[in-house]
């Protein structure tokens, strides 16, 4: 039989955390005593920033520049996680995603691959290299950021909600294939929060939300970091929605 | 990099052991099967090979392997 396991020394690998759930992710797992690697794409002054604050509170962290849709991504990611921060990557959020939104007839070929190399085939590969470490210390900790547009569809967002619902199967099929190696896999689906993403958008989601307002990338992060924690252990497979009810 | 087959097999028994079965089940003629080993158990053993002997082992290779004795053989071969 598989036993429990507490948690050995490791880090924590958040993708796209230089702003938005992603850096609110960052900040609560450093609370949480989790080493971070603040993974960024475009912005290293708001990945530096980050990794400041952290500092400040007393936790560790270091900003890594990557594309989680490059297929390099994921060893570059691990081994410069590996070298700064000298634990293995035991916890990792695949949180790095794109919008590019259209109503199908109008939606290119790029801008499905795009969103579908990013926001799917991102998280795959980093979840393949994360398992190695995860294997060898029996214990594991992957949280994927789905989207509630994974569960219920909105107009214009083909390729996202397809990504996102595929992050959803990704997530369950690792459930089944190493849990018994004390590693969880589970999903958060938010839904309408306030970061620079909606912000550019005009959304009719959010007269349907019950609890009539936008939900903040903290807490979000909130359930990102029950999940990543010992207490969760027993939790596996799971997509917790943190939506304002918006899926119910 | 040249490694012995005493080396490779004692690296693959202890490997194995880690996964449940007892060090004397571990034979050359030993199935995996009868050990309990089960598809993810050997994708572990072509980890710990690629990290010790730099033998990138595909699922195709593992699918094929059913004795402890085919495992270090194919591992011997292409560390060669």
């Amino acid at each position: 039989m598989a036993e429990r396991v507490a948690r050995p020394d490791g880090c924590a690998l958040v993708t796209g955390a230089s702003r938005g759930i992603g850096a609110a992710v960052a900040r609560s797992l450093a609370r949480d005593g989790w080493p971070v690697v603040v993974n960024y794409r475009s912005d290293g002054e708001k990945a530096a920033a980050v990794v400041a604050e952290i500092e400040e509170a007393g936790g560790r962290a270091v900003a890594v520049r990557a594309d989680v849709a490059e297929p390099d991504a994921a060893d570059e990611l691990f081994a410069a996680a590996e070298s700064h921060l000298g634990v293995p990557v035991l916890a990792l959020v695949n949180n790095a995603g794109i919008a590019a939104d259209n109503l199908i007839s109008m939606l290119g070929d790029d801008e499905w691959q795009r969103v579908i190399d990013t926001n799917l085939t991102g998280a795959f590969r980093l979840t393949r290299r994360a398992l190695k470490p995860m294997m060898r210390a029996r214990f594991g900790r992957i949280v994927n950021i789905s989207s509630v547009v994974g569960l219920r569809a909105n107009p214009g967002q083909a390729n996202y909600a397809a990504a996102k619902a595929g992050v959803i199967a990704l997530t369950r099929t690792v459930t089944v294939e190493v849990a018994r190696r004390g590693i969880t896999s589970n999903a958060v689906a938010p839904g309408w929060i306030d970061t620079d993403m909606t912000a550019e958008v005009e959304s009719e989601l959010l007269s349907n939300v019950p609890a009539r307002r936008a939900g903040t990338p903290e807490e979000v992060a909130a359930c990102v970091s029950f999940l990543a924690s010992d207490a969760a252990g027993y939790v596996n497979g799971a997509v917790l929605s943190v939506d304002g009810g918006l899926a119910a | 990099m040249s490694v012995t087959t005493e080396q490779v097999e004692t690296r693959v028994v202890e490997t194995l052991a880690s996964f449940g079965p007892d060090v004397s089940q571990i034979t050359r003629d030993a199935t995996f099967e009868e050990l309990d080993i089960d598809s993810l158990d050997l994708v572990e053993l072509a980890q710990v090979v690629e990290d010790d002997y730099g033998v990138i082992l595909k699922g195709e290779d593992m699918k094929e392997l059913k004795t402890v004795g085919q495992a270090i053989d194919l591992i011997v071969e292409r560390a060669e």
